[in-house]
C-alpha cells in the first residue's frame, strides 16, 4: 500500500458496535442456504426447477386426483370438457387388465398360481431364510409344472385356450417363462462361450451376439412368422408359445452374458482348485464354480429380469394381449372411448410397470451392496 | 453341500488313459456331434421350409426387391412414389431408421449427461429432479411411452383449425395433431457457397487448435481456440450470406382447406419415436455418466486444485477424461439400444425399417423367411458397425498402460 494514512495510531475510546449473529448453518434456513442457494449458479437453478416443476405439477394433480372421473359406468362420465383422468374406465376394465378374458369362474387358478409364485419369491429373495437349494428348485422345476397345470387346465381341470389369456397372467408368464428357460441355456452358453473346444465356443459366440445384435421385435416376427414354415407340415404352435420360444431364445443370449461376468469374476485358483480336487469338470462348475459366480451375478439376473419384463409389452404387436395390449385394445371399447381415456390407460398401465421394475430394482441395489462385502479398495 | 467320493475307475491306471476319459478325444467326439445337431437342424429346417413354401405357393429368392411397391410411404429422405421398386421401399425404411437413431442418439446423450451430472448436483431441488425422472422413465417399457406420446399426447391435439390457423395466413411456428410446423429453408443459386463457407470454417478451426496446441506445448502460451473458432463457424458463412446477395428466403407453412402446405413439417410419429427413445435412453445413460464420475477417486480431484487448477479446469482436463473410459463402453451398448429400440416404430406407424420392410413388403409379398433374414441381417450390421466405431473410439482414449 502506497497511501498509508499519516497516523496509523489508533486508540479506540468507545465500545464498537455488536455484529450481527453469523449466518446459521444449521436449521431450516441454513440447510437452505447449502442445498439450494449456495452460489449464484444454484439460485438461477434452483429458481429455474422451482418454476419448471410449478408448471408440471399443479396441472398433473389436478389431472389425477381432483378432476379426475372416479366412478361411472360409460364414456358419458369422462366426457365433460376439464374432466382429468377416467379413473372409472381403470375400474370397469380392472378384470380385464388382470385376466384378459380368462372365463370368470376359472380366474382362482390364476390366482392360485399367483400365490404359489409368491410362496416361492419371498423366502428366495430373503437371504437370511434357509434351503434356497430347493426353493430354486421349486421356482425353477415344480413352480412351472403346476403353473401349467393350473392355467391351461390339465386332470380334469377345465381346458383354457392361450387365446383367453391375456393382462397381467400373459406380461407375467412370458417373462417368468423367459427367465426360467432362459437361466439354464445362458449357463450352457456362458460355460460354452468359454470352452475350450474351438466349435462349442464358436457356436456359443455366434448364438449369443446373433440374438443380442437384433430387435427383440425382429425376433418375435421371426417366432411368429418365419418359424411356422420351418417345422414340419401339419406341427403347429399356437401364437402364445411361439412368442415364448422367441422370447426365451433372446432373453438367453442376454444372460449368458451377465453369467459369463460372473465367471470371469472367479479367480483362477478356484478352478485349479477344482481340478487338484480331482473334480471333473461338470462336478468343479456345480460345486466350485457356479455357486459362486451365479451369487456373483444376482443383480446382473435381476436386472435382465427387468427388462425381459419391460420388453414383455412388444408382444402386443404381434397381436397377444399383455397388460399393455389390453389396455390399449379396451381403449377402443365403443363405451369407452373419450379424449381422457388412452393418456389413463396408459398411466395406469404403467405404473403397474413401475411397481413391479422399481421394486426389483431396489431389490437388486440391495442385493449390490450386501454382496459388496470385503472387495471396496 | 455333497460330499464328493469316488474317483473314476480308470485313476489307478496311471499314465495311460482310456480313449473314453481323454479329454481331448472327448472334445472331438462332443465336437462332431455339436456339428451334426446343427446340420441336421438346419438341414430339417430347411427342407420344411421349401415344402411349404412350395405348398403355399410363395416364390422365393430376392427377385421382389426389382418389382413395383404400390403402397405410399409418409416420410422419405429420397425420392419415392408408390411405383418405386421394394428395393427402394427398403432404402426409404432404413434411411429413416438412420435418421432417427442419428437424431436420436445425439439427444439421448446431450439430455443423459445433463441428467447425470444434475444427480451429482449439490443442489437438493436439482438432484431429486433428476433422480425422479431417471427411476421414472427407465422403469416404465419404452413402448408404453411411445404409445403414451403418440396416442395420449400429440395425437389428442387440437387440429390446424382448432388451434386457430386461418386458412390462407403463413405462420412461422405451430404445433398441431399435423405435427410441428417450422419455416423451411429454400436455397437458391449461389446457395452452395454458405455450405462451403461453413466447411471451410470447421476444417480452419480444426487446424487451429492443432496450432494452438502445438504452440502452447513449445511456448507455453494460450490461444482463445473456442471463441476464435465459434466466430469463424458464424461469421464466414453469414459474410458468404451476405456478400452473395442473400440467396435463401424462407418458406412458411399455412393452412390450405384442411390440409397444411409448405413449410417443414415434423411429423407426429417422427416426434413421438424421438421424444420417448430419447428420453428413455437419457435415463440409461444418465446413470451411466453418474457412476463414471463417480468412478473418478477423489484424490484425482485434490490433486487438480492442488496443482491449481480451476474447478471447470480440473473437470475438463482431469475428471472427465478418467470417467470418459468408465463410461464409453456401456454408452456403446445404450447407442445400440437406442437404434434396435428404434424398430418399435411399427407400434405407431413411423415408416422405418421394420414397418415397411418387415410389415408392407412382408405382407405384400409374403416372402417371410427372405424378408426376415434380411431385416434382421441389417441390424445385426448397424450393431456391428457401431460397436466397431465405439470400439475404435474407446481404443483411442483408452489408458495407454506400460
Amino acid at each position: 500500500m502506497e497511501t498509508l494514512p499519516t497516523s496509523i495510531r489508533y486508540v479506540r475510546s468507545e465500545e464498537s458496535p455488536t455484529m450481527a449473529p453469523p449466518v446459521s448453518t444449521g436449521g431450516v434456513g441454513g440447510w437452505l442456504k447449502e442445498n439450494l442457494f449456495a452460489s449464484t449458479r444454484d439460485t438461477i437453478l434452483t429458481i429455474v426447477t422451482a418454476l419448471f416443476l410449478l408448471w408440471i405439477i399443479p396441472p398433473i394433480i389436478d389431472w389425477a386426483f381432483i378432476s379426475a372421473v372416479w366412478t361411472g359406468d360409460s364414456r358419458e362420465a369422462c366426457l365433460g370438457p376439464g374432466t382429468g383422468a377416467c379413473w372409472a374406465f381403470v375400474e370397469a376394465k380392472f378384470g380385464q387388465f388382470i385376466y384378459g378374458r380368462y372365463p370368470i369362474e376359472e380366474r382362482w387358478r390364476v390366482n392360485l398360481s399367483g400365490l404359489l409364485l409368491i410362496a416361492g419369491l419371498v423366502p428366495i429373495a430373503i437371504p437370511s431364510v434357509p434351503y434356497k437349494r430347493e426353493n430354486a428348485l421349486y421356482l425353477l422345476v415344480v413352480f412351472p409344472i403346476l403353473a401349467f397345470i393350473l392355467l391351461t387346465g390339465q386332470f380334469g381341470l377345465e381346458p383354457v385356450e392361450t387365446a383367453l389369456w391375456g393382462g397381467l397372467l400373459v406380461t407375467l408368464v412370458v417373462a417368468i417363462v423367459g427367465i426360467v428357460v432362459s437361466f439354464p441355456l445362458g449357463i450352457l452358453l456362458a460355460l460354452g462361450r468359454r470352452s475350450e473346444m474351438p466349435i462349442v465356443k464358436m457356436f456359443s459366440v455366434i448364438f449369443i451376439e446373433f440374438w443380442r445384435g437384433v430387435p427383440l421385435i425382429t425376433v418375435l416376427f421371426m417366432s411368429s412368422v418365419m418359424l411356422p414354415l420351418f417345422l414340419p407340415d401339419g406341427v403347429t404352435f399356437d401364437k402364445l408359445l411361439r412368442a415364448l420360444i422367441g422370447v426365451a431364445l433372446f432373453s438367453s443370449a442376454y444372460m449368458a452374458e451377465v453369467i459369463r461376468g460372473g465367471l470371469q469374476a472367479i479367480p483362477k485358483g478356484q478352478y485349479e482348485a477344482a481340478n487338484a480336487m480331482a473334480l471333473t469338470f461338470w462336478q468343479g462348475t456345480r460345486l466350485v464354480i457356479m455357486p459362486q459366480a451365479l451369487k456373483l451375478v444376482i443383480p446382473g439376473i435381476v436386472n435382465t429380469f427387468i427388462g425381459l419384463f419391460k420388453d414383455t409389452s412388444l408382444v402386443l404387436i404381434i397381436g397377444l394381449f399383455d397388460l399393455l395390449g389390453i389396455v390399449q385394445q379396451n381403449m377402443n371399447d365403443q363405451n369407452w372411448i373419450s379424449p381422457a381415456t388412452p393418456a389413463t390407460g396408459f398411466v395406469f398401465a404403467a405404473f403397474v410397470f413401475f411397481i413391479f421394475c422399481f421394486g426389483m430394482s431396489r431389490y437388486s441395489a440391495y442385493m449390490e451392496r450386501r454382496l459388496d462385502t470385503g472387495h471396496k479398495r | 453341500m455333497a460330499h464328493q467320493t469316488g474317483v473314476s475307475a480308470d485313476a489307478d491306471d496311471a499314465g495311460r488313459v482310456s480313449l473314453m476319459n481323454d479329454p481331448k478325444a472327448r472334445g472331438l467326439v462332443f465336437q462332431a456331434l455339436l456339428i451334426i445337431a446343427v446340420i441336421f437342424l438346419v438341414y430339417s429346417g430347411v427342407s420344411n421350409a421349401i415344402d411349404n413354401l412350395a405348398r403355399a405357393g410363395i416364390a422365393s429368392g430376392l427377385g421382389f426387391f426389382g418389382e413395383r411397391a404400390g403402397f405410399d410411404i409418409g416420410q422419405s429422405f429420397i425420392p419415392y412414389t408408390n411405383d418405386s421398386t421394394y428395393l427402394r421401399a427398403f432404402f426409404v425404411g432404413l434411411l429413416n431408421t438412420m435418421v432417427v437413431a442419428i437424431i436420436g442418439i445425439f439427444l439421448a446423450t446431450v439430455i443423459g449427461f445433463i441428467v447425470g451430472l444434475a444427480r451429482l448436483s449439490k443442489n437438493y431441488l436439482v438432484q431429486k429432479f433428476a433422480t425422479v425422472y431417471v427411476e421414472t422413465l427407465r422403469n416404465i417399457p419404452l413402448l408404453l411411452q411411445l404409445l403414451f406420446w403418440y396416442k395420449a399426447v400429440l395425437s389428442i391435439l387440437p387440429s390446424p383449425r382448432a388451434v386457430g390457423l386461418e386458412p390462407g395466413v403463413e405462420v412461422v411456428f405451430n404445433l398441431n395433431n399435423r405435427g410441428l410446423y417450422m419455416p423451411r429453408i429454400v436455397p437458391e443459386g449461389g446457395a452452395q457457397f454458405i455450405l462451403f463457407a461453413f466447411i471451410i470454417a470447421v476444417v480452419a478451426w480444426f487446424f487451429i487448435g492443432r496450432w494452438a496446441k502445438k504452440r502452447q506445448m513449445a511456448t507455453g502460451q494460450q490461444f482463445p481456440v473456442f471463441l476464435t473458432g465459434l466466430a469463424l463457424v458464424i461469421a464466414l458463412p453469414l459474410l458468404t450470406f451476405l456478400v452473395t446477395g442473400m440467396p435463401m428466403s424462407l418458406e412458411y407453412a399455412s393452412l390450405q382447406g384442411f390440409n397444411m402446405v409448405g413449410g417443414w413439417v415434423i411429423q407426429p410419429e417422427f416426434m413421438a419415436l424421438l421424444l420417448g427413445l430419447s428420453l428413455y435412453t437419457a435415463s440409461f445413460i444418465a446413470e451411466i455418466v453418474r457412476a463414471g464420475i463417480l468412478a473418478v477417486s477423489h484424490g484425482q480431484s485434490e490433486a487438480a486444485f492442488a496443482l491449481g487448477l480451476r474447478p471447470n479446469l480440473t473437470s475438463r482436463l482431469v475428471v472427465v477424461p478418467q470417467a470418459m473410459r468408465v463410461i464409453i463402453p456401456p454408452l456403446t451398448s445404450q447407442f445400440l439400444n437406442l437404434t434396435k429400440n428404434s424398430s418399435l416404430a411399427v407400434a405407431i406407424g413411423y415408416p422405418d425399417l421394420v414397418s415397411i420392410f418387415g410389415g408392407t413388403v412382408l405382407n405384400q409379398t409374403g416372402q417371410a423367411v427372405e424378408v426376415i433374414s434380411i431385416t434382421m441381417l441389417v441390424y445385426l450390421t448397424l450393431s456391428l458397425l457401431t460397436s466397431a466405431f465405439m470400439n475404435w473410439f474407446n481404443s483411442s482414449v483408452a489408458l495407454v498402460e506400460r
